[in-house]
């Protein structure tokens, strides 16, 4: 949790336009996140599909465009910045994608796919520097250097998704956006590419943003964890704080819906949750008002800003905790 | 190593009877067509009336046409306008139809304007629009060629089209774009190499149809002029013969048949060699 800040993120939000039965609308995917995340530390970002978290880590790697808000990378305005900043960005921050089998060209060599930023960047001077620097990747995750003559389809999954995690850290990065990066792989896999993920945050320093739904996954790795709900963050503190003690009670019920080994203890206030209201008719008080158990009438009315509750340096938007 | 490509290059092929007598079909009418000076037993243009509309025998294996002349002689001499005439019109259609295709796919302003133009042009059928053209410009090879191409063109863009939506939208793709790569390097590292094997089955299926289309062109007067050989205008020229000398369309039908034939057995077993998921299969077989 201590180190140096190296993103910080203000107020990002990110609305798409849809269209739906003939009208336009603005959904708005991310609603105001602001978050930061310091050198070699590990932030998971939890919620149920559509919370937006997908949607942070696209833009924090480019991909999309935010509305308005500010990024600052080591220090430096990146949105607003002109081609450096971003090209700054683009090598710094880098995304490790969910499905490894779609993430890699069938027609590219494991060789070249890794090298793209580099390629890309203009980095290597020389073709021995480069293939040097590939087996040298190859090698950090585990792999045979021999393997960049191959082919994707010559790999099986976790091979394939180690080389997305090489292809993102050559040229070193100093951030991971690593959305889902474990949940298409058999179990047995996921721990090893969560160890690898973790040896490489360790030896290169890396910052994390571990983007899952899996909370068990998001325990082992993650130091801190913010919990999105509608394109905001409802709470956010160390890893234990939120996952042992939840006080949002979205988050209460998120936890509440982790399979247990004995049934019998499940956390007090567990509630089925149903399914999340329309992004396009957003409620206007607290989004998560309909479905909660302790909405009082202030929470139909009144959108709860995130404050600070307690130890641990947690933030809750919550009325009612 | 390089004797070991050729036989990765082979490898569909002889794991497919078939394919390779397509290929052997294919390079007999290439090398016929090169040689065809050298292979060609008579002057396929002499005429000798004494010896008109003779059966094949030994001295005129194809036998002779109603001047006379070699059927065999021109028969392997028209091989020549086929392969000019097919090939030009692959060149012409991957030319100006893959630009057109992923420019369209990749700058949605641009492609609403040029699909709907092509929209058009497949409004009217192939060969229709072809004949249009060579009636408004003059009937010569090049004419033929850009007449049938333009055809062939609408149906490759709008292939390029649909297949570079598709990959554009790939997670590759994305991780690229996300790693800053721009337009160029997209189209070039990841788009075309993904459209090669589409393609070259494309191209084939295209070289086939352009020979068929020259035929029916040549058939109906539109063609390459009268006097030069071509499979087409032997058909046009000893229709009137058919109960009498059947063989004299017997054998430049034929090779329209076999050409056309191989080079879609041909294109879908070079398909199979460029998709890297099909080269394990066929590792396993050699």
């Amino acid at each position: 949790m201590s180190g140096n800040v190296i993103l910080d993120v203000r107020d990002m939000m990110v609305s798409f336009s849809a269209r739906r039965a003939g009208r336009k609308y603005r959904v708005q995917a991310v609603d105001g996140v602001s978050l930061s995340l310091a050198e070699g530390e590990v932030l998971g970002i939890v919620g149920e599909s559509g919370c937006g978290k997908t949607t942070l880590g696209r833009t924090l790697v480019g991909l999309v465009q935010p509305d308005s808000g500010n990024i600052n990378l080591k220090g430096t305005e990146v949105i607003g910045a002109g081609g450096s900043g971003l090209r700054e960005m683009r090598l710094n921050v880098r995304m490790v994608f969910q499905d490894p089998n779609a993430s890699l060209n069938p027609r590219r060599t494991i060789g070249d796919s890794v090298a793209e930023a580099a390629d890309i960047s203009g980095f290597f001077k020389s073709r021995a520097e480069r293939s040097a620097a590939i087996a040298a990747t190859l090698t950090a995750v585990g792999l045979n250097p021999s393997f960049a003559a191959r082919y994707p389809y010559e790999l099986s999954g976790g091979q394939r998704q180690r080389v997305g995690i090489a292809r993102a850290i050559l040229p070193t990065p100093s951030i991971f956006v690593a959305d889902e990066p474990v949940s298409a792989l058999d179990v047995s896999v996921q721990a090893q590419v969560l160890n690898l993920m973790m040896d490489l945050r360790d030896q290169l320093r890396l910052a994390m943003l571990f983007i899952s739904h899996d909370l068990g996954v998001i325990r082992q790795i993650s130091s801190r964890v913010a919990v999105m709900y509608m394109g905001r963050i409802v709470e956010q503190a160390g890893t234990r704080t939120v996952l042992d003690h939840p006080l949002h009670p979205y988050t209460r019920a998120l936890v509440a819906a982790i399979p247990k080994p004995d049934p019998s203890r499940r956390i007090l206030g567990a509630i089925e949750m149903g399914e999340p209201p329309s992004l396009f008719t957003r409620p206007h008080g607290c989004a998560y008002a309909p479905r909660c158990l302790m909405a009082s009438d202030r929470c139909l009315v009144d959108v709860p800003q995130l404050r600070s509750v307690g130890a641990d340096g947690r933030t809750i938007a919550c009325h009612n905790v | 190593m390089s004797s070991n490509s050729v036989t990765l290059w082979l490898r569909p092929f002889t794991a497919r009877p078939i394919a390779l007598a397509g290929l052997g079909v294919l390079v007999a009418t290439v090398l016929a067509a090169v040689f065809a000076p050298w292979l060609s037993p008579y002057d396929p243009y002499a005429i000798d009336p004494l010896i008109r509309l003779t059966p094949p025998n030994v001295t005129h294996w194809f036998g002779t046409d109603q001047f006379g002349r070699d059927t065999l002689s021109r028969t392997i001499h028209s091989s020549r306008m086929a392969l000019l005439i097919g090939s030009g019109v692959v060149v012409f259609a991957l030319a100006t139809g893959v630009p057109a295709g992923v420019l369209s796919a990749l700058f949605p302003r641009l492609g609403h304007l040029l699909m709907r133009m092509v929209d058009v042009l497949m409004a009217f059928p192939t060969l229709l629009l072809a004949l249009g053209l060579i009636v408004i410009l003059s009937p010569s090879v090049g004419t033929v060629i850009l007449a049938i191409g333009l055809g062939y063109m609408t149906t490759t863009t709008r292939i390029v089209y649909g297949l570079t939506l598709r990959l554009r939208a790939e997670t590759y793709v994305e991780a690229s774009r996300s790693m800053g790569a721009g337009t160029a390097w997209l189209i070039s590292r990841h788009i075309l190499p993904n459209l090669v094997s589409p393609l070259l089955v494309q191209a084939s299926f295209v070289f086939a149809f352009a020979q068929l289309g020259a035929a029916s062109l040549d058939f109906l007067g539109l063609g390459a002029p009268p006097d030069i050989p071509s499979w087409g205008n032997m058909l046009a020229e000893s229709r009137t013969f058919i109960t009498r000398a059947p063989w004299l369309l017997f054998f430049p039908g034929m090779m329209i048949v076999a050409t056309a034939f191989s080079l879609n057995l041909v294109g879908d077993a070079l398909r199979d060699r460029l998709d890297p998921r099909f080269r394990q299969v066929f590792g396993e077989k050699g």
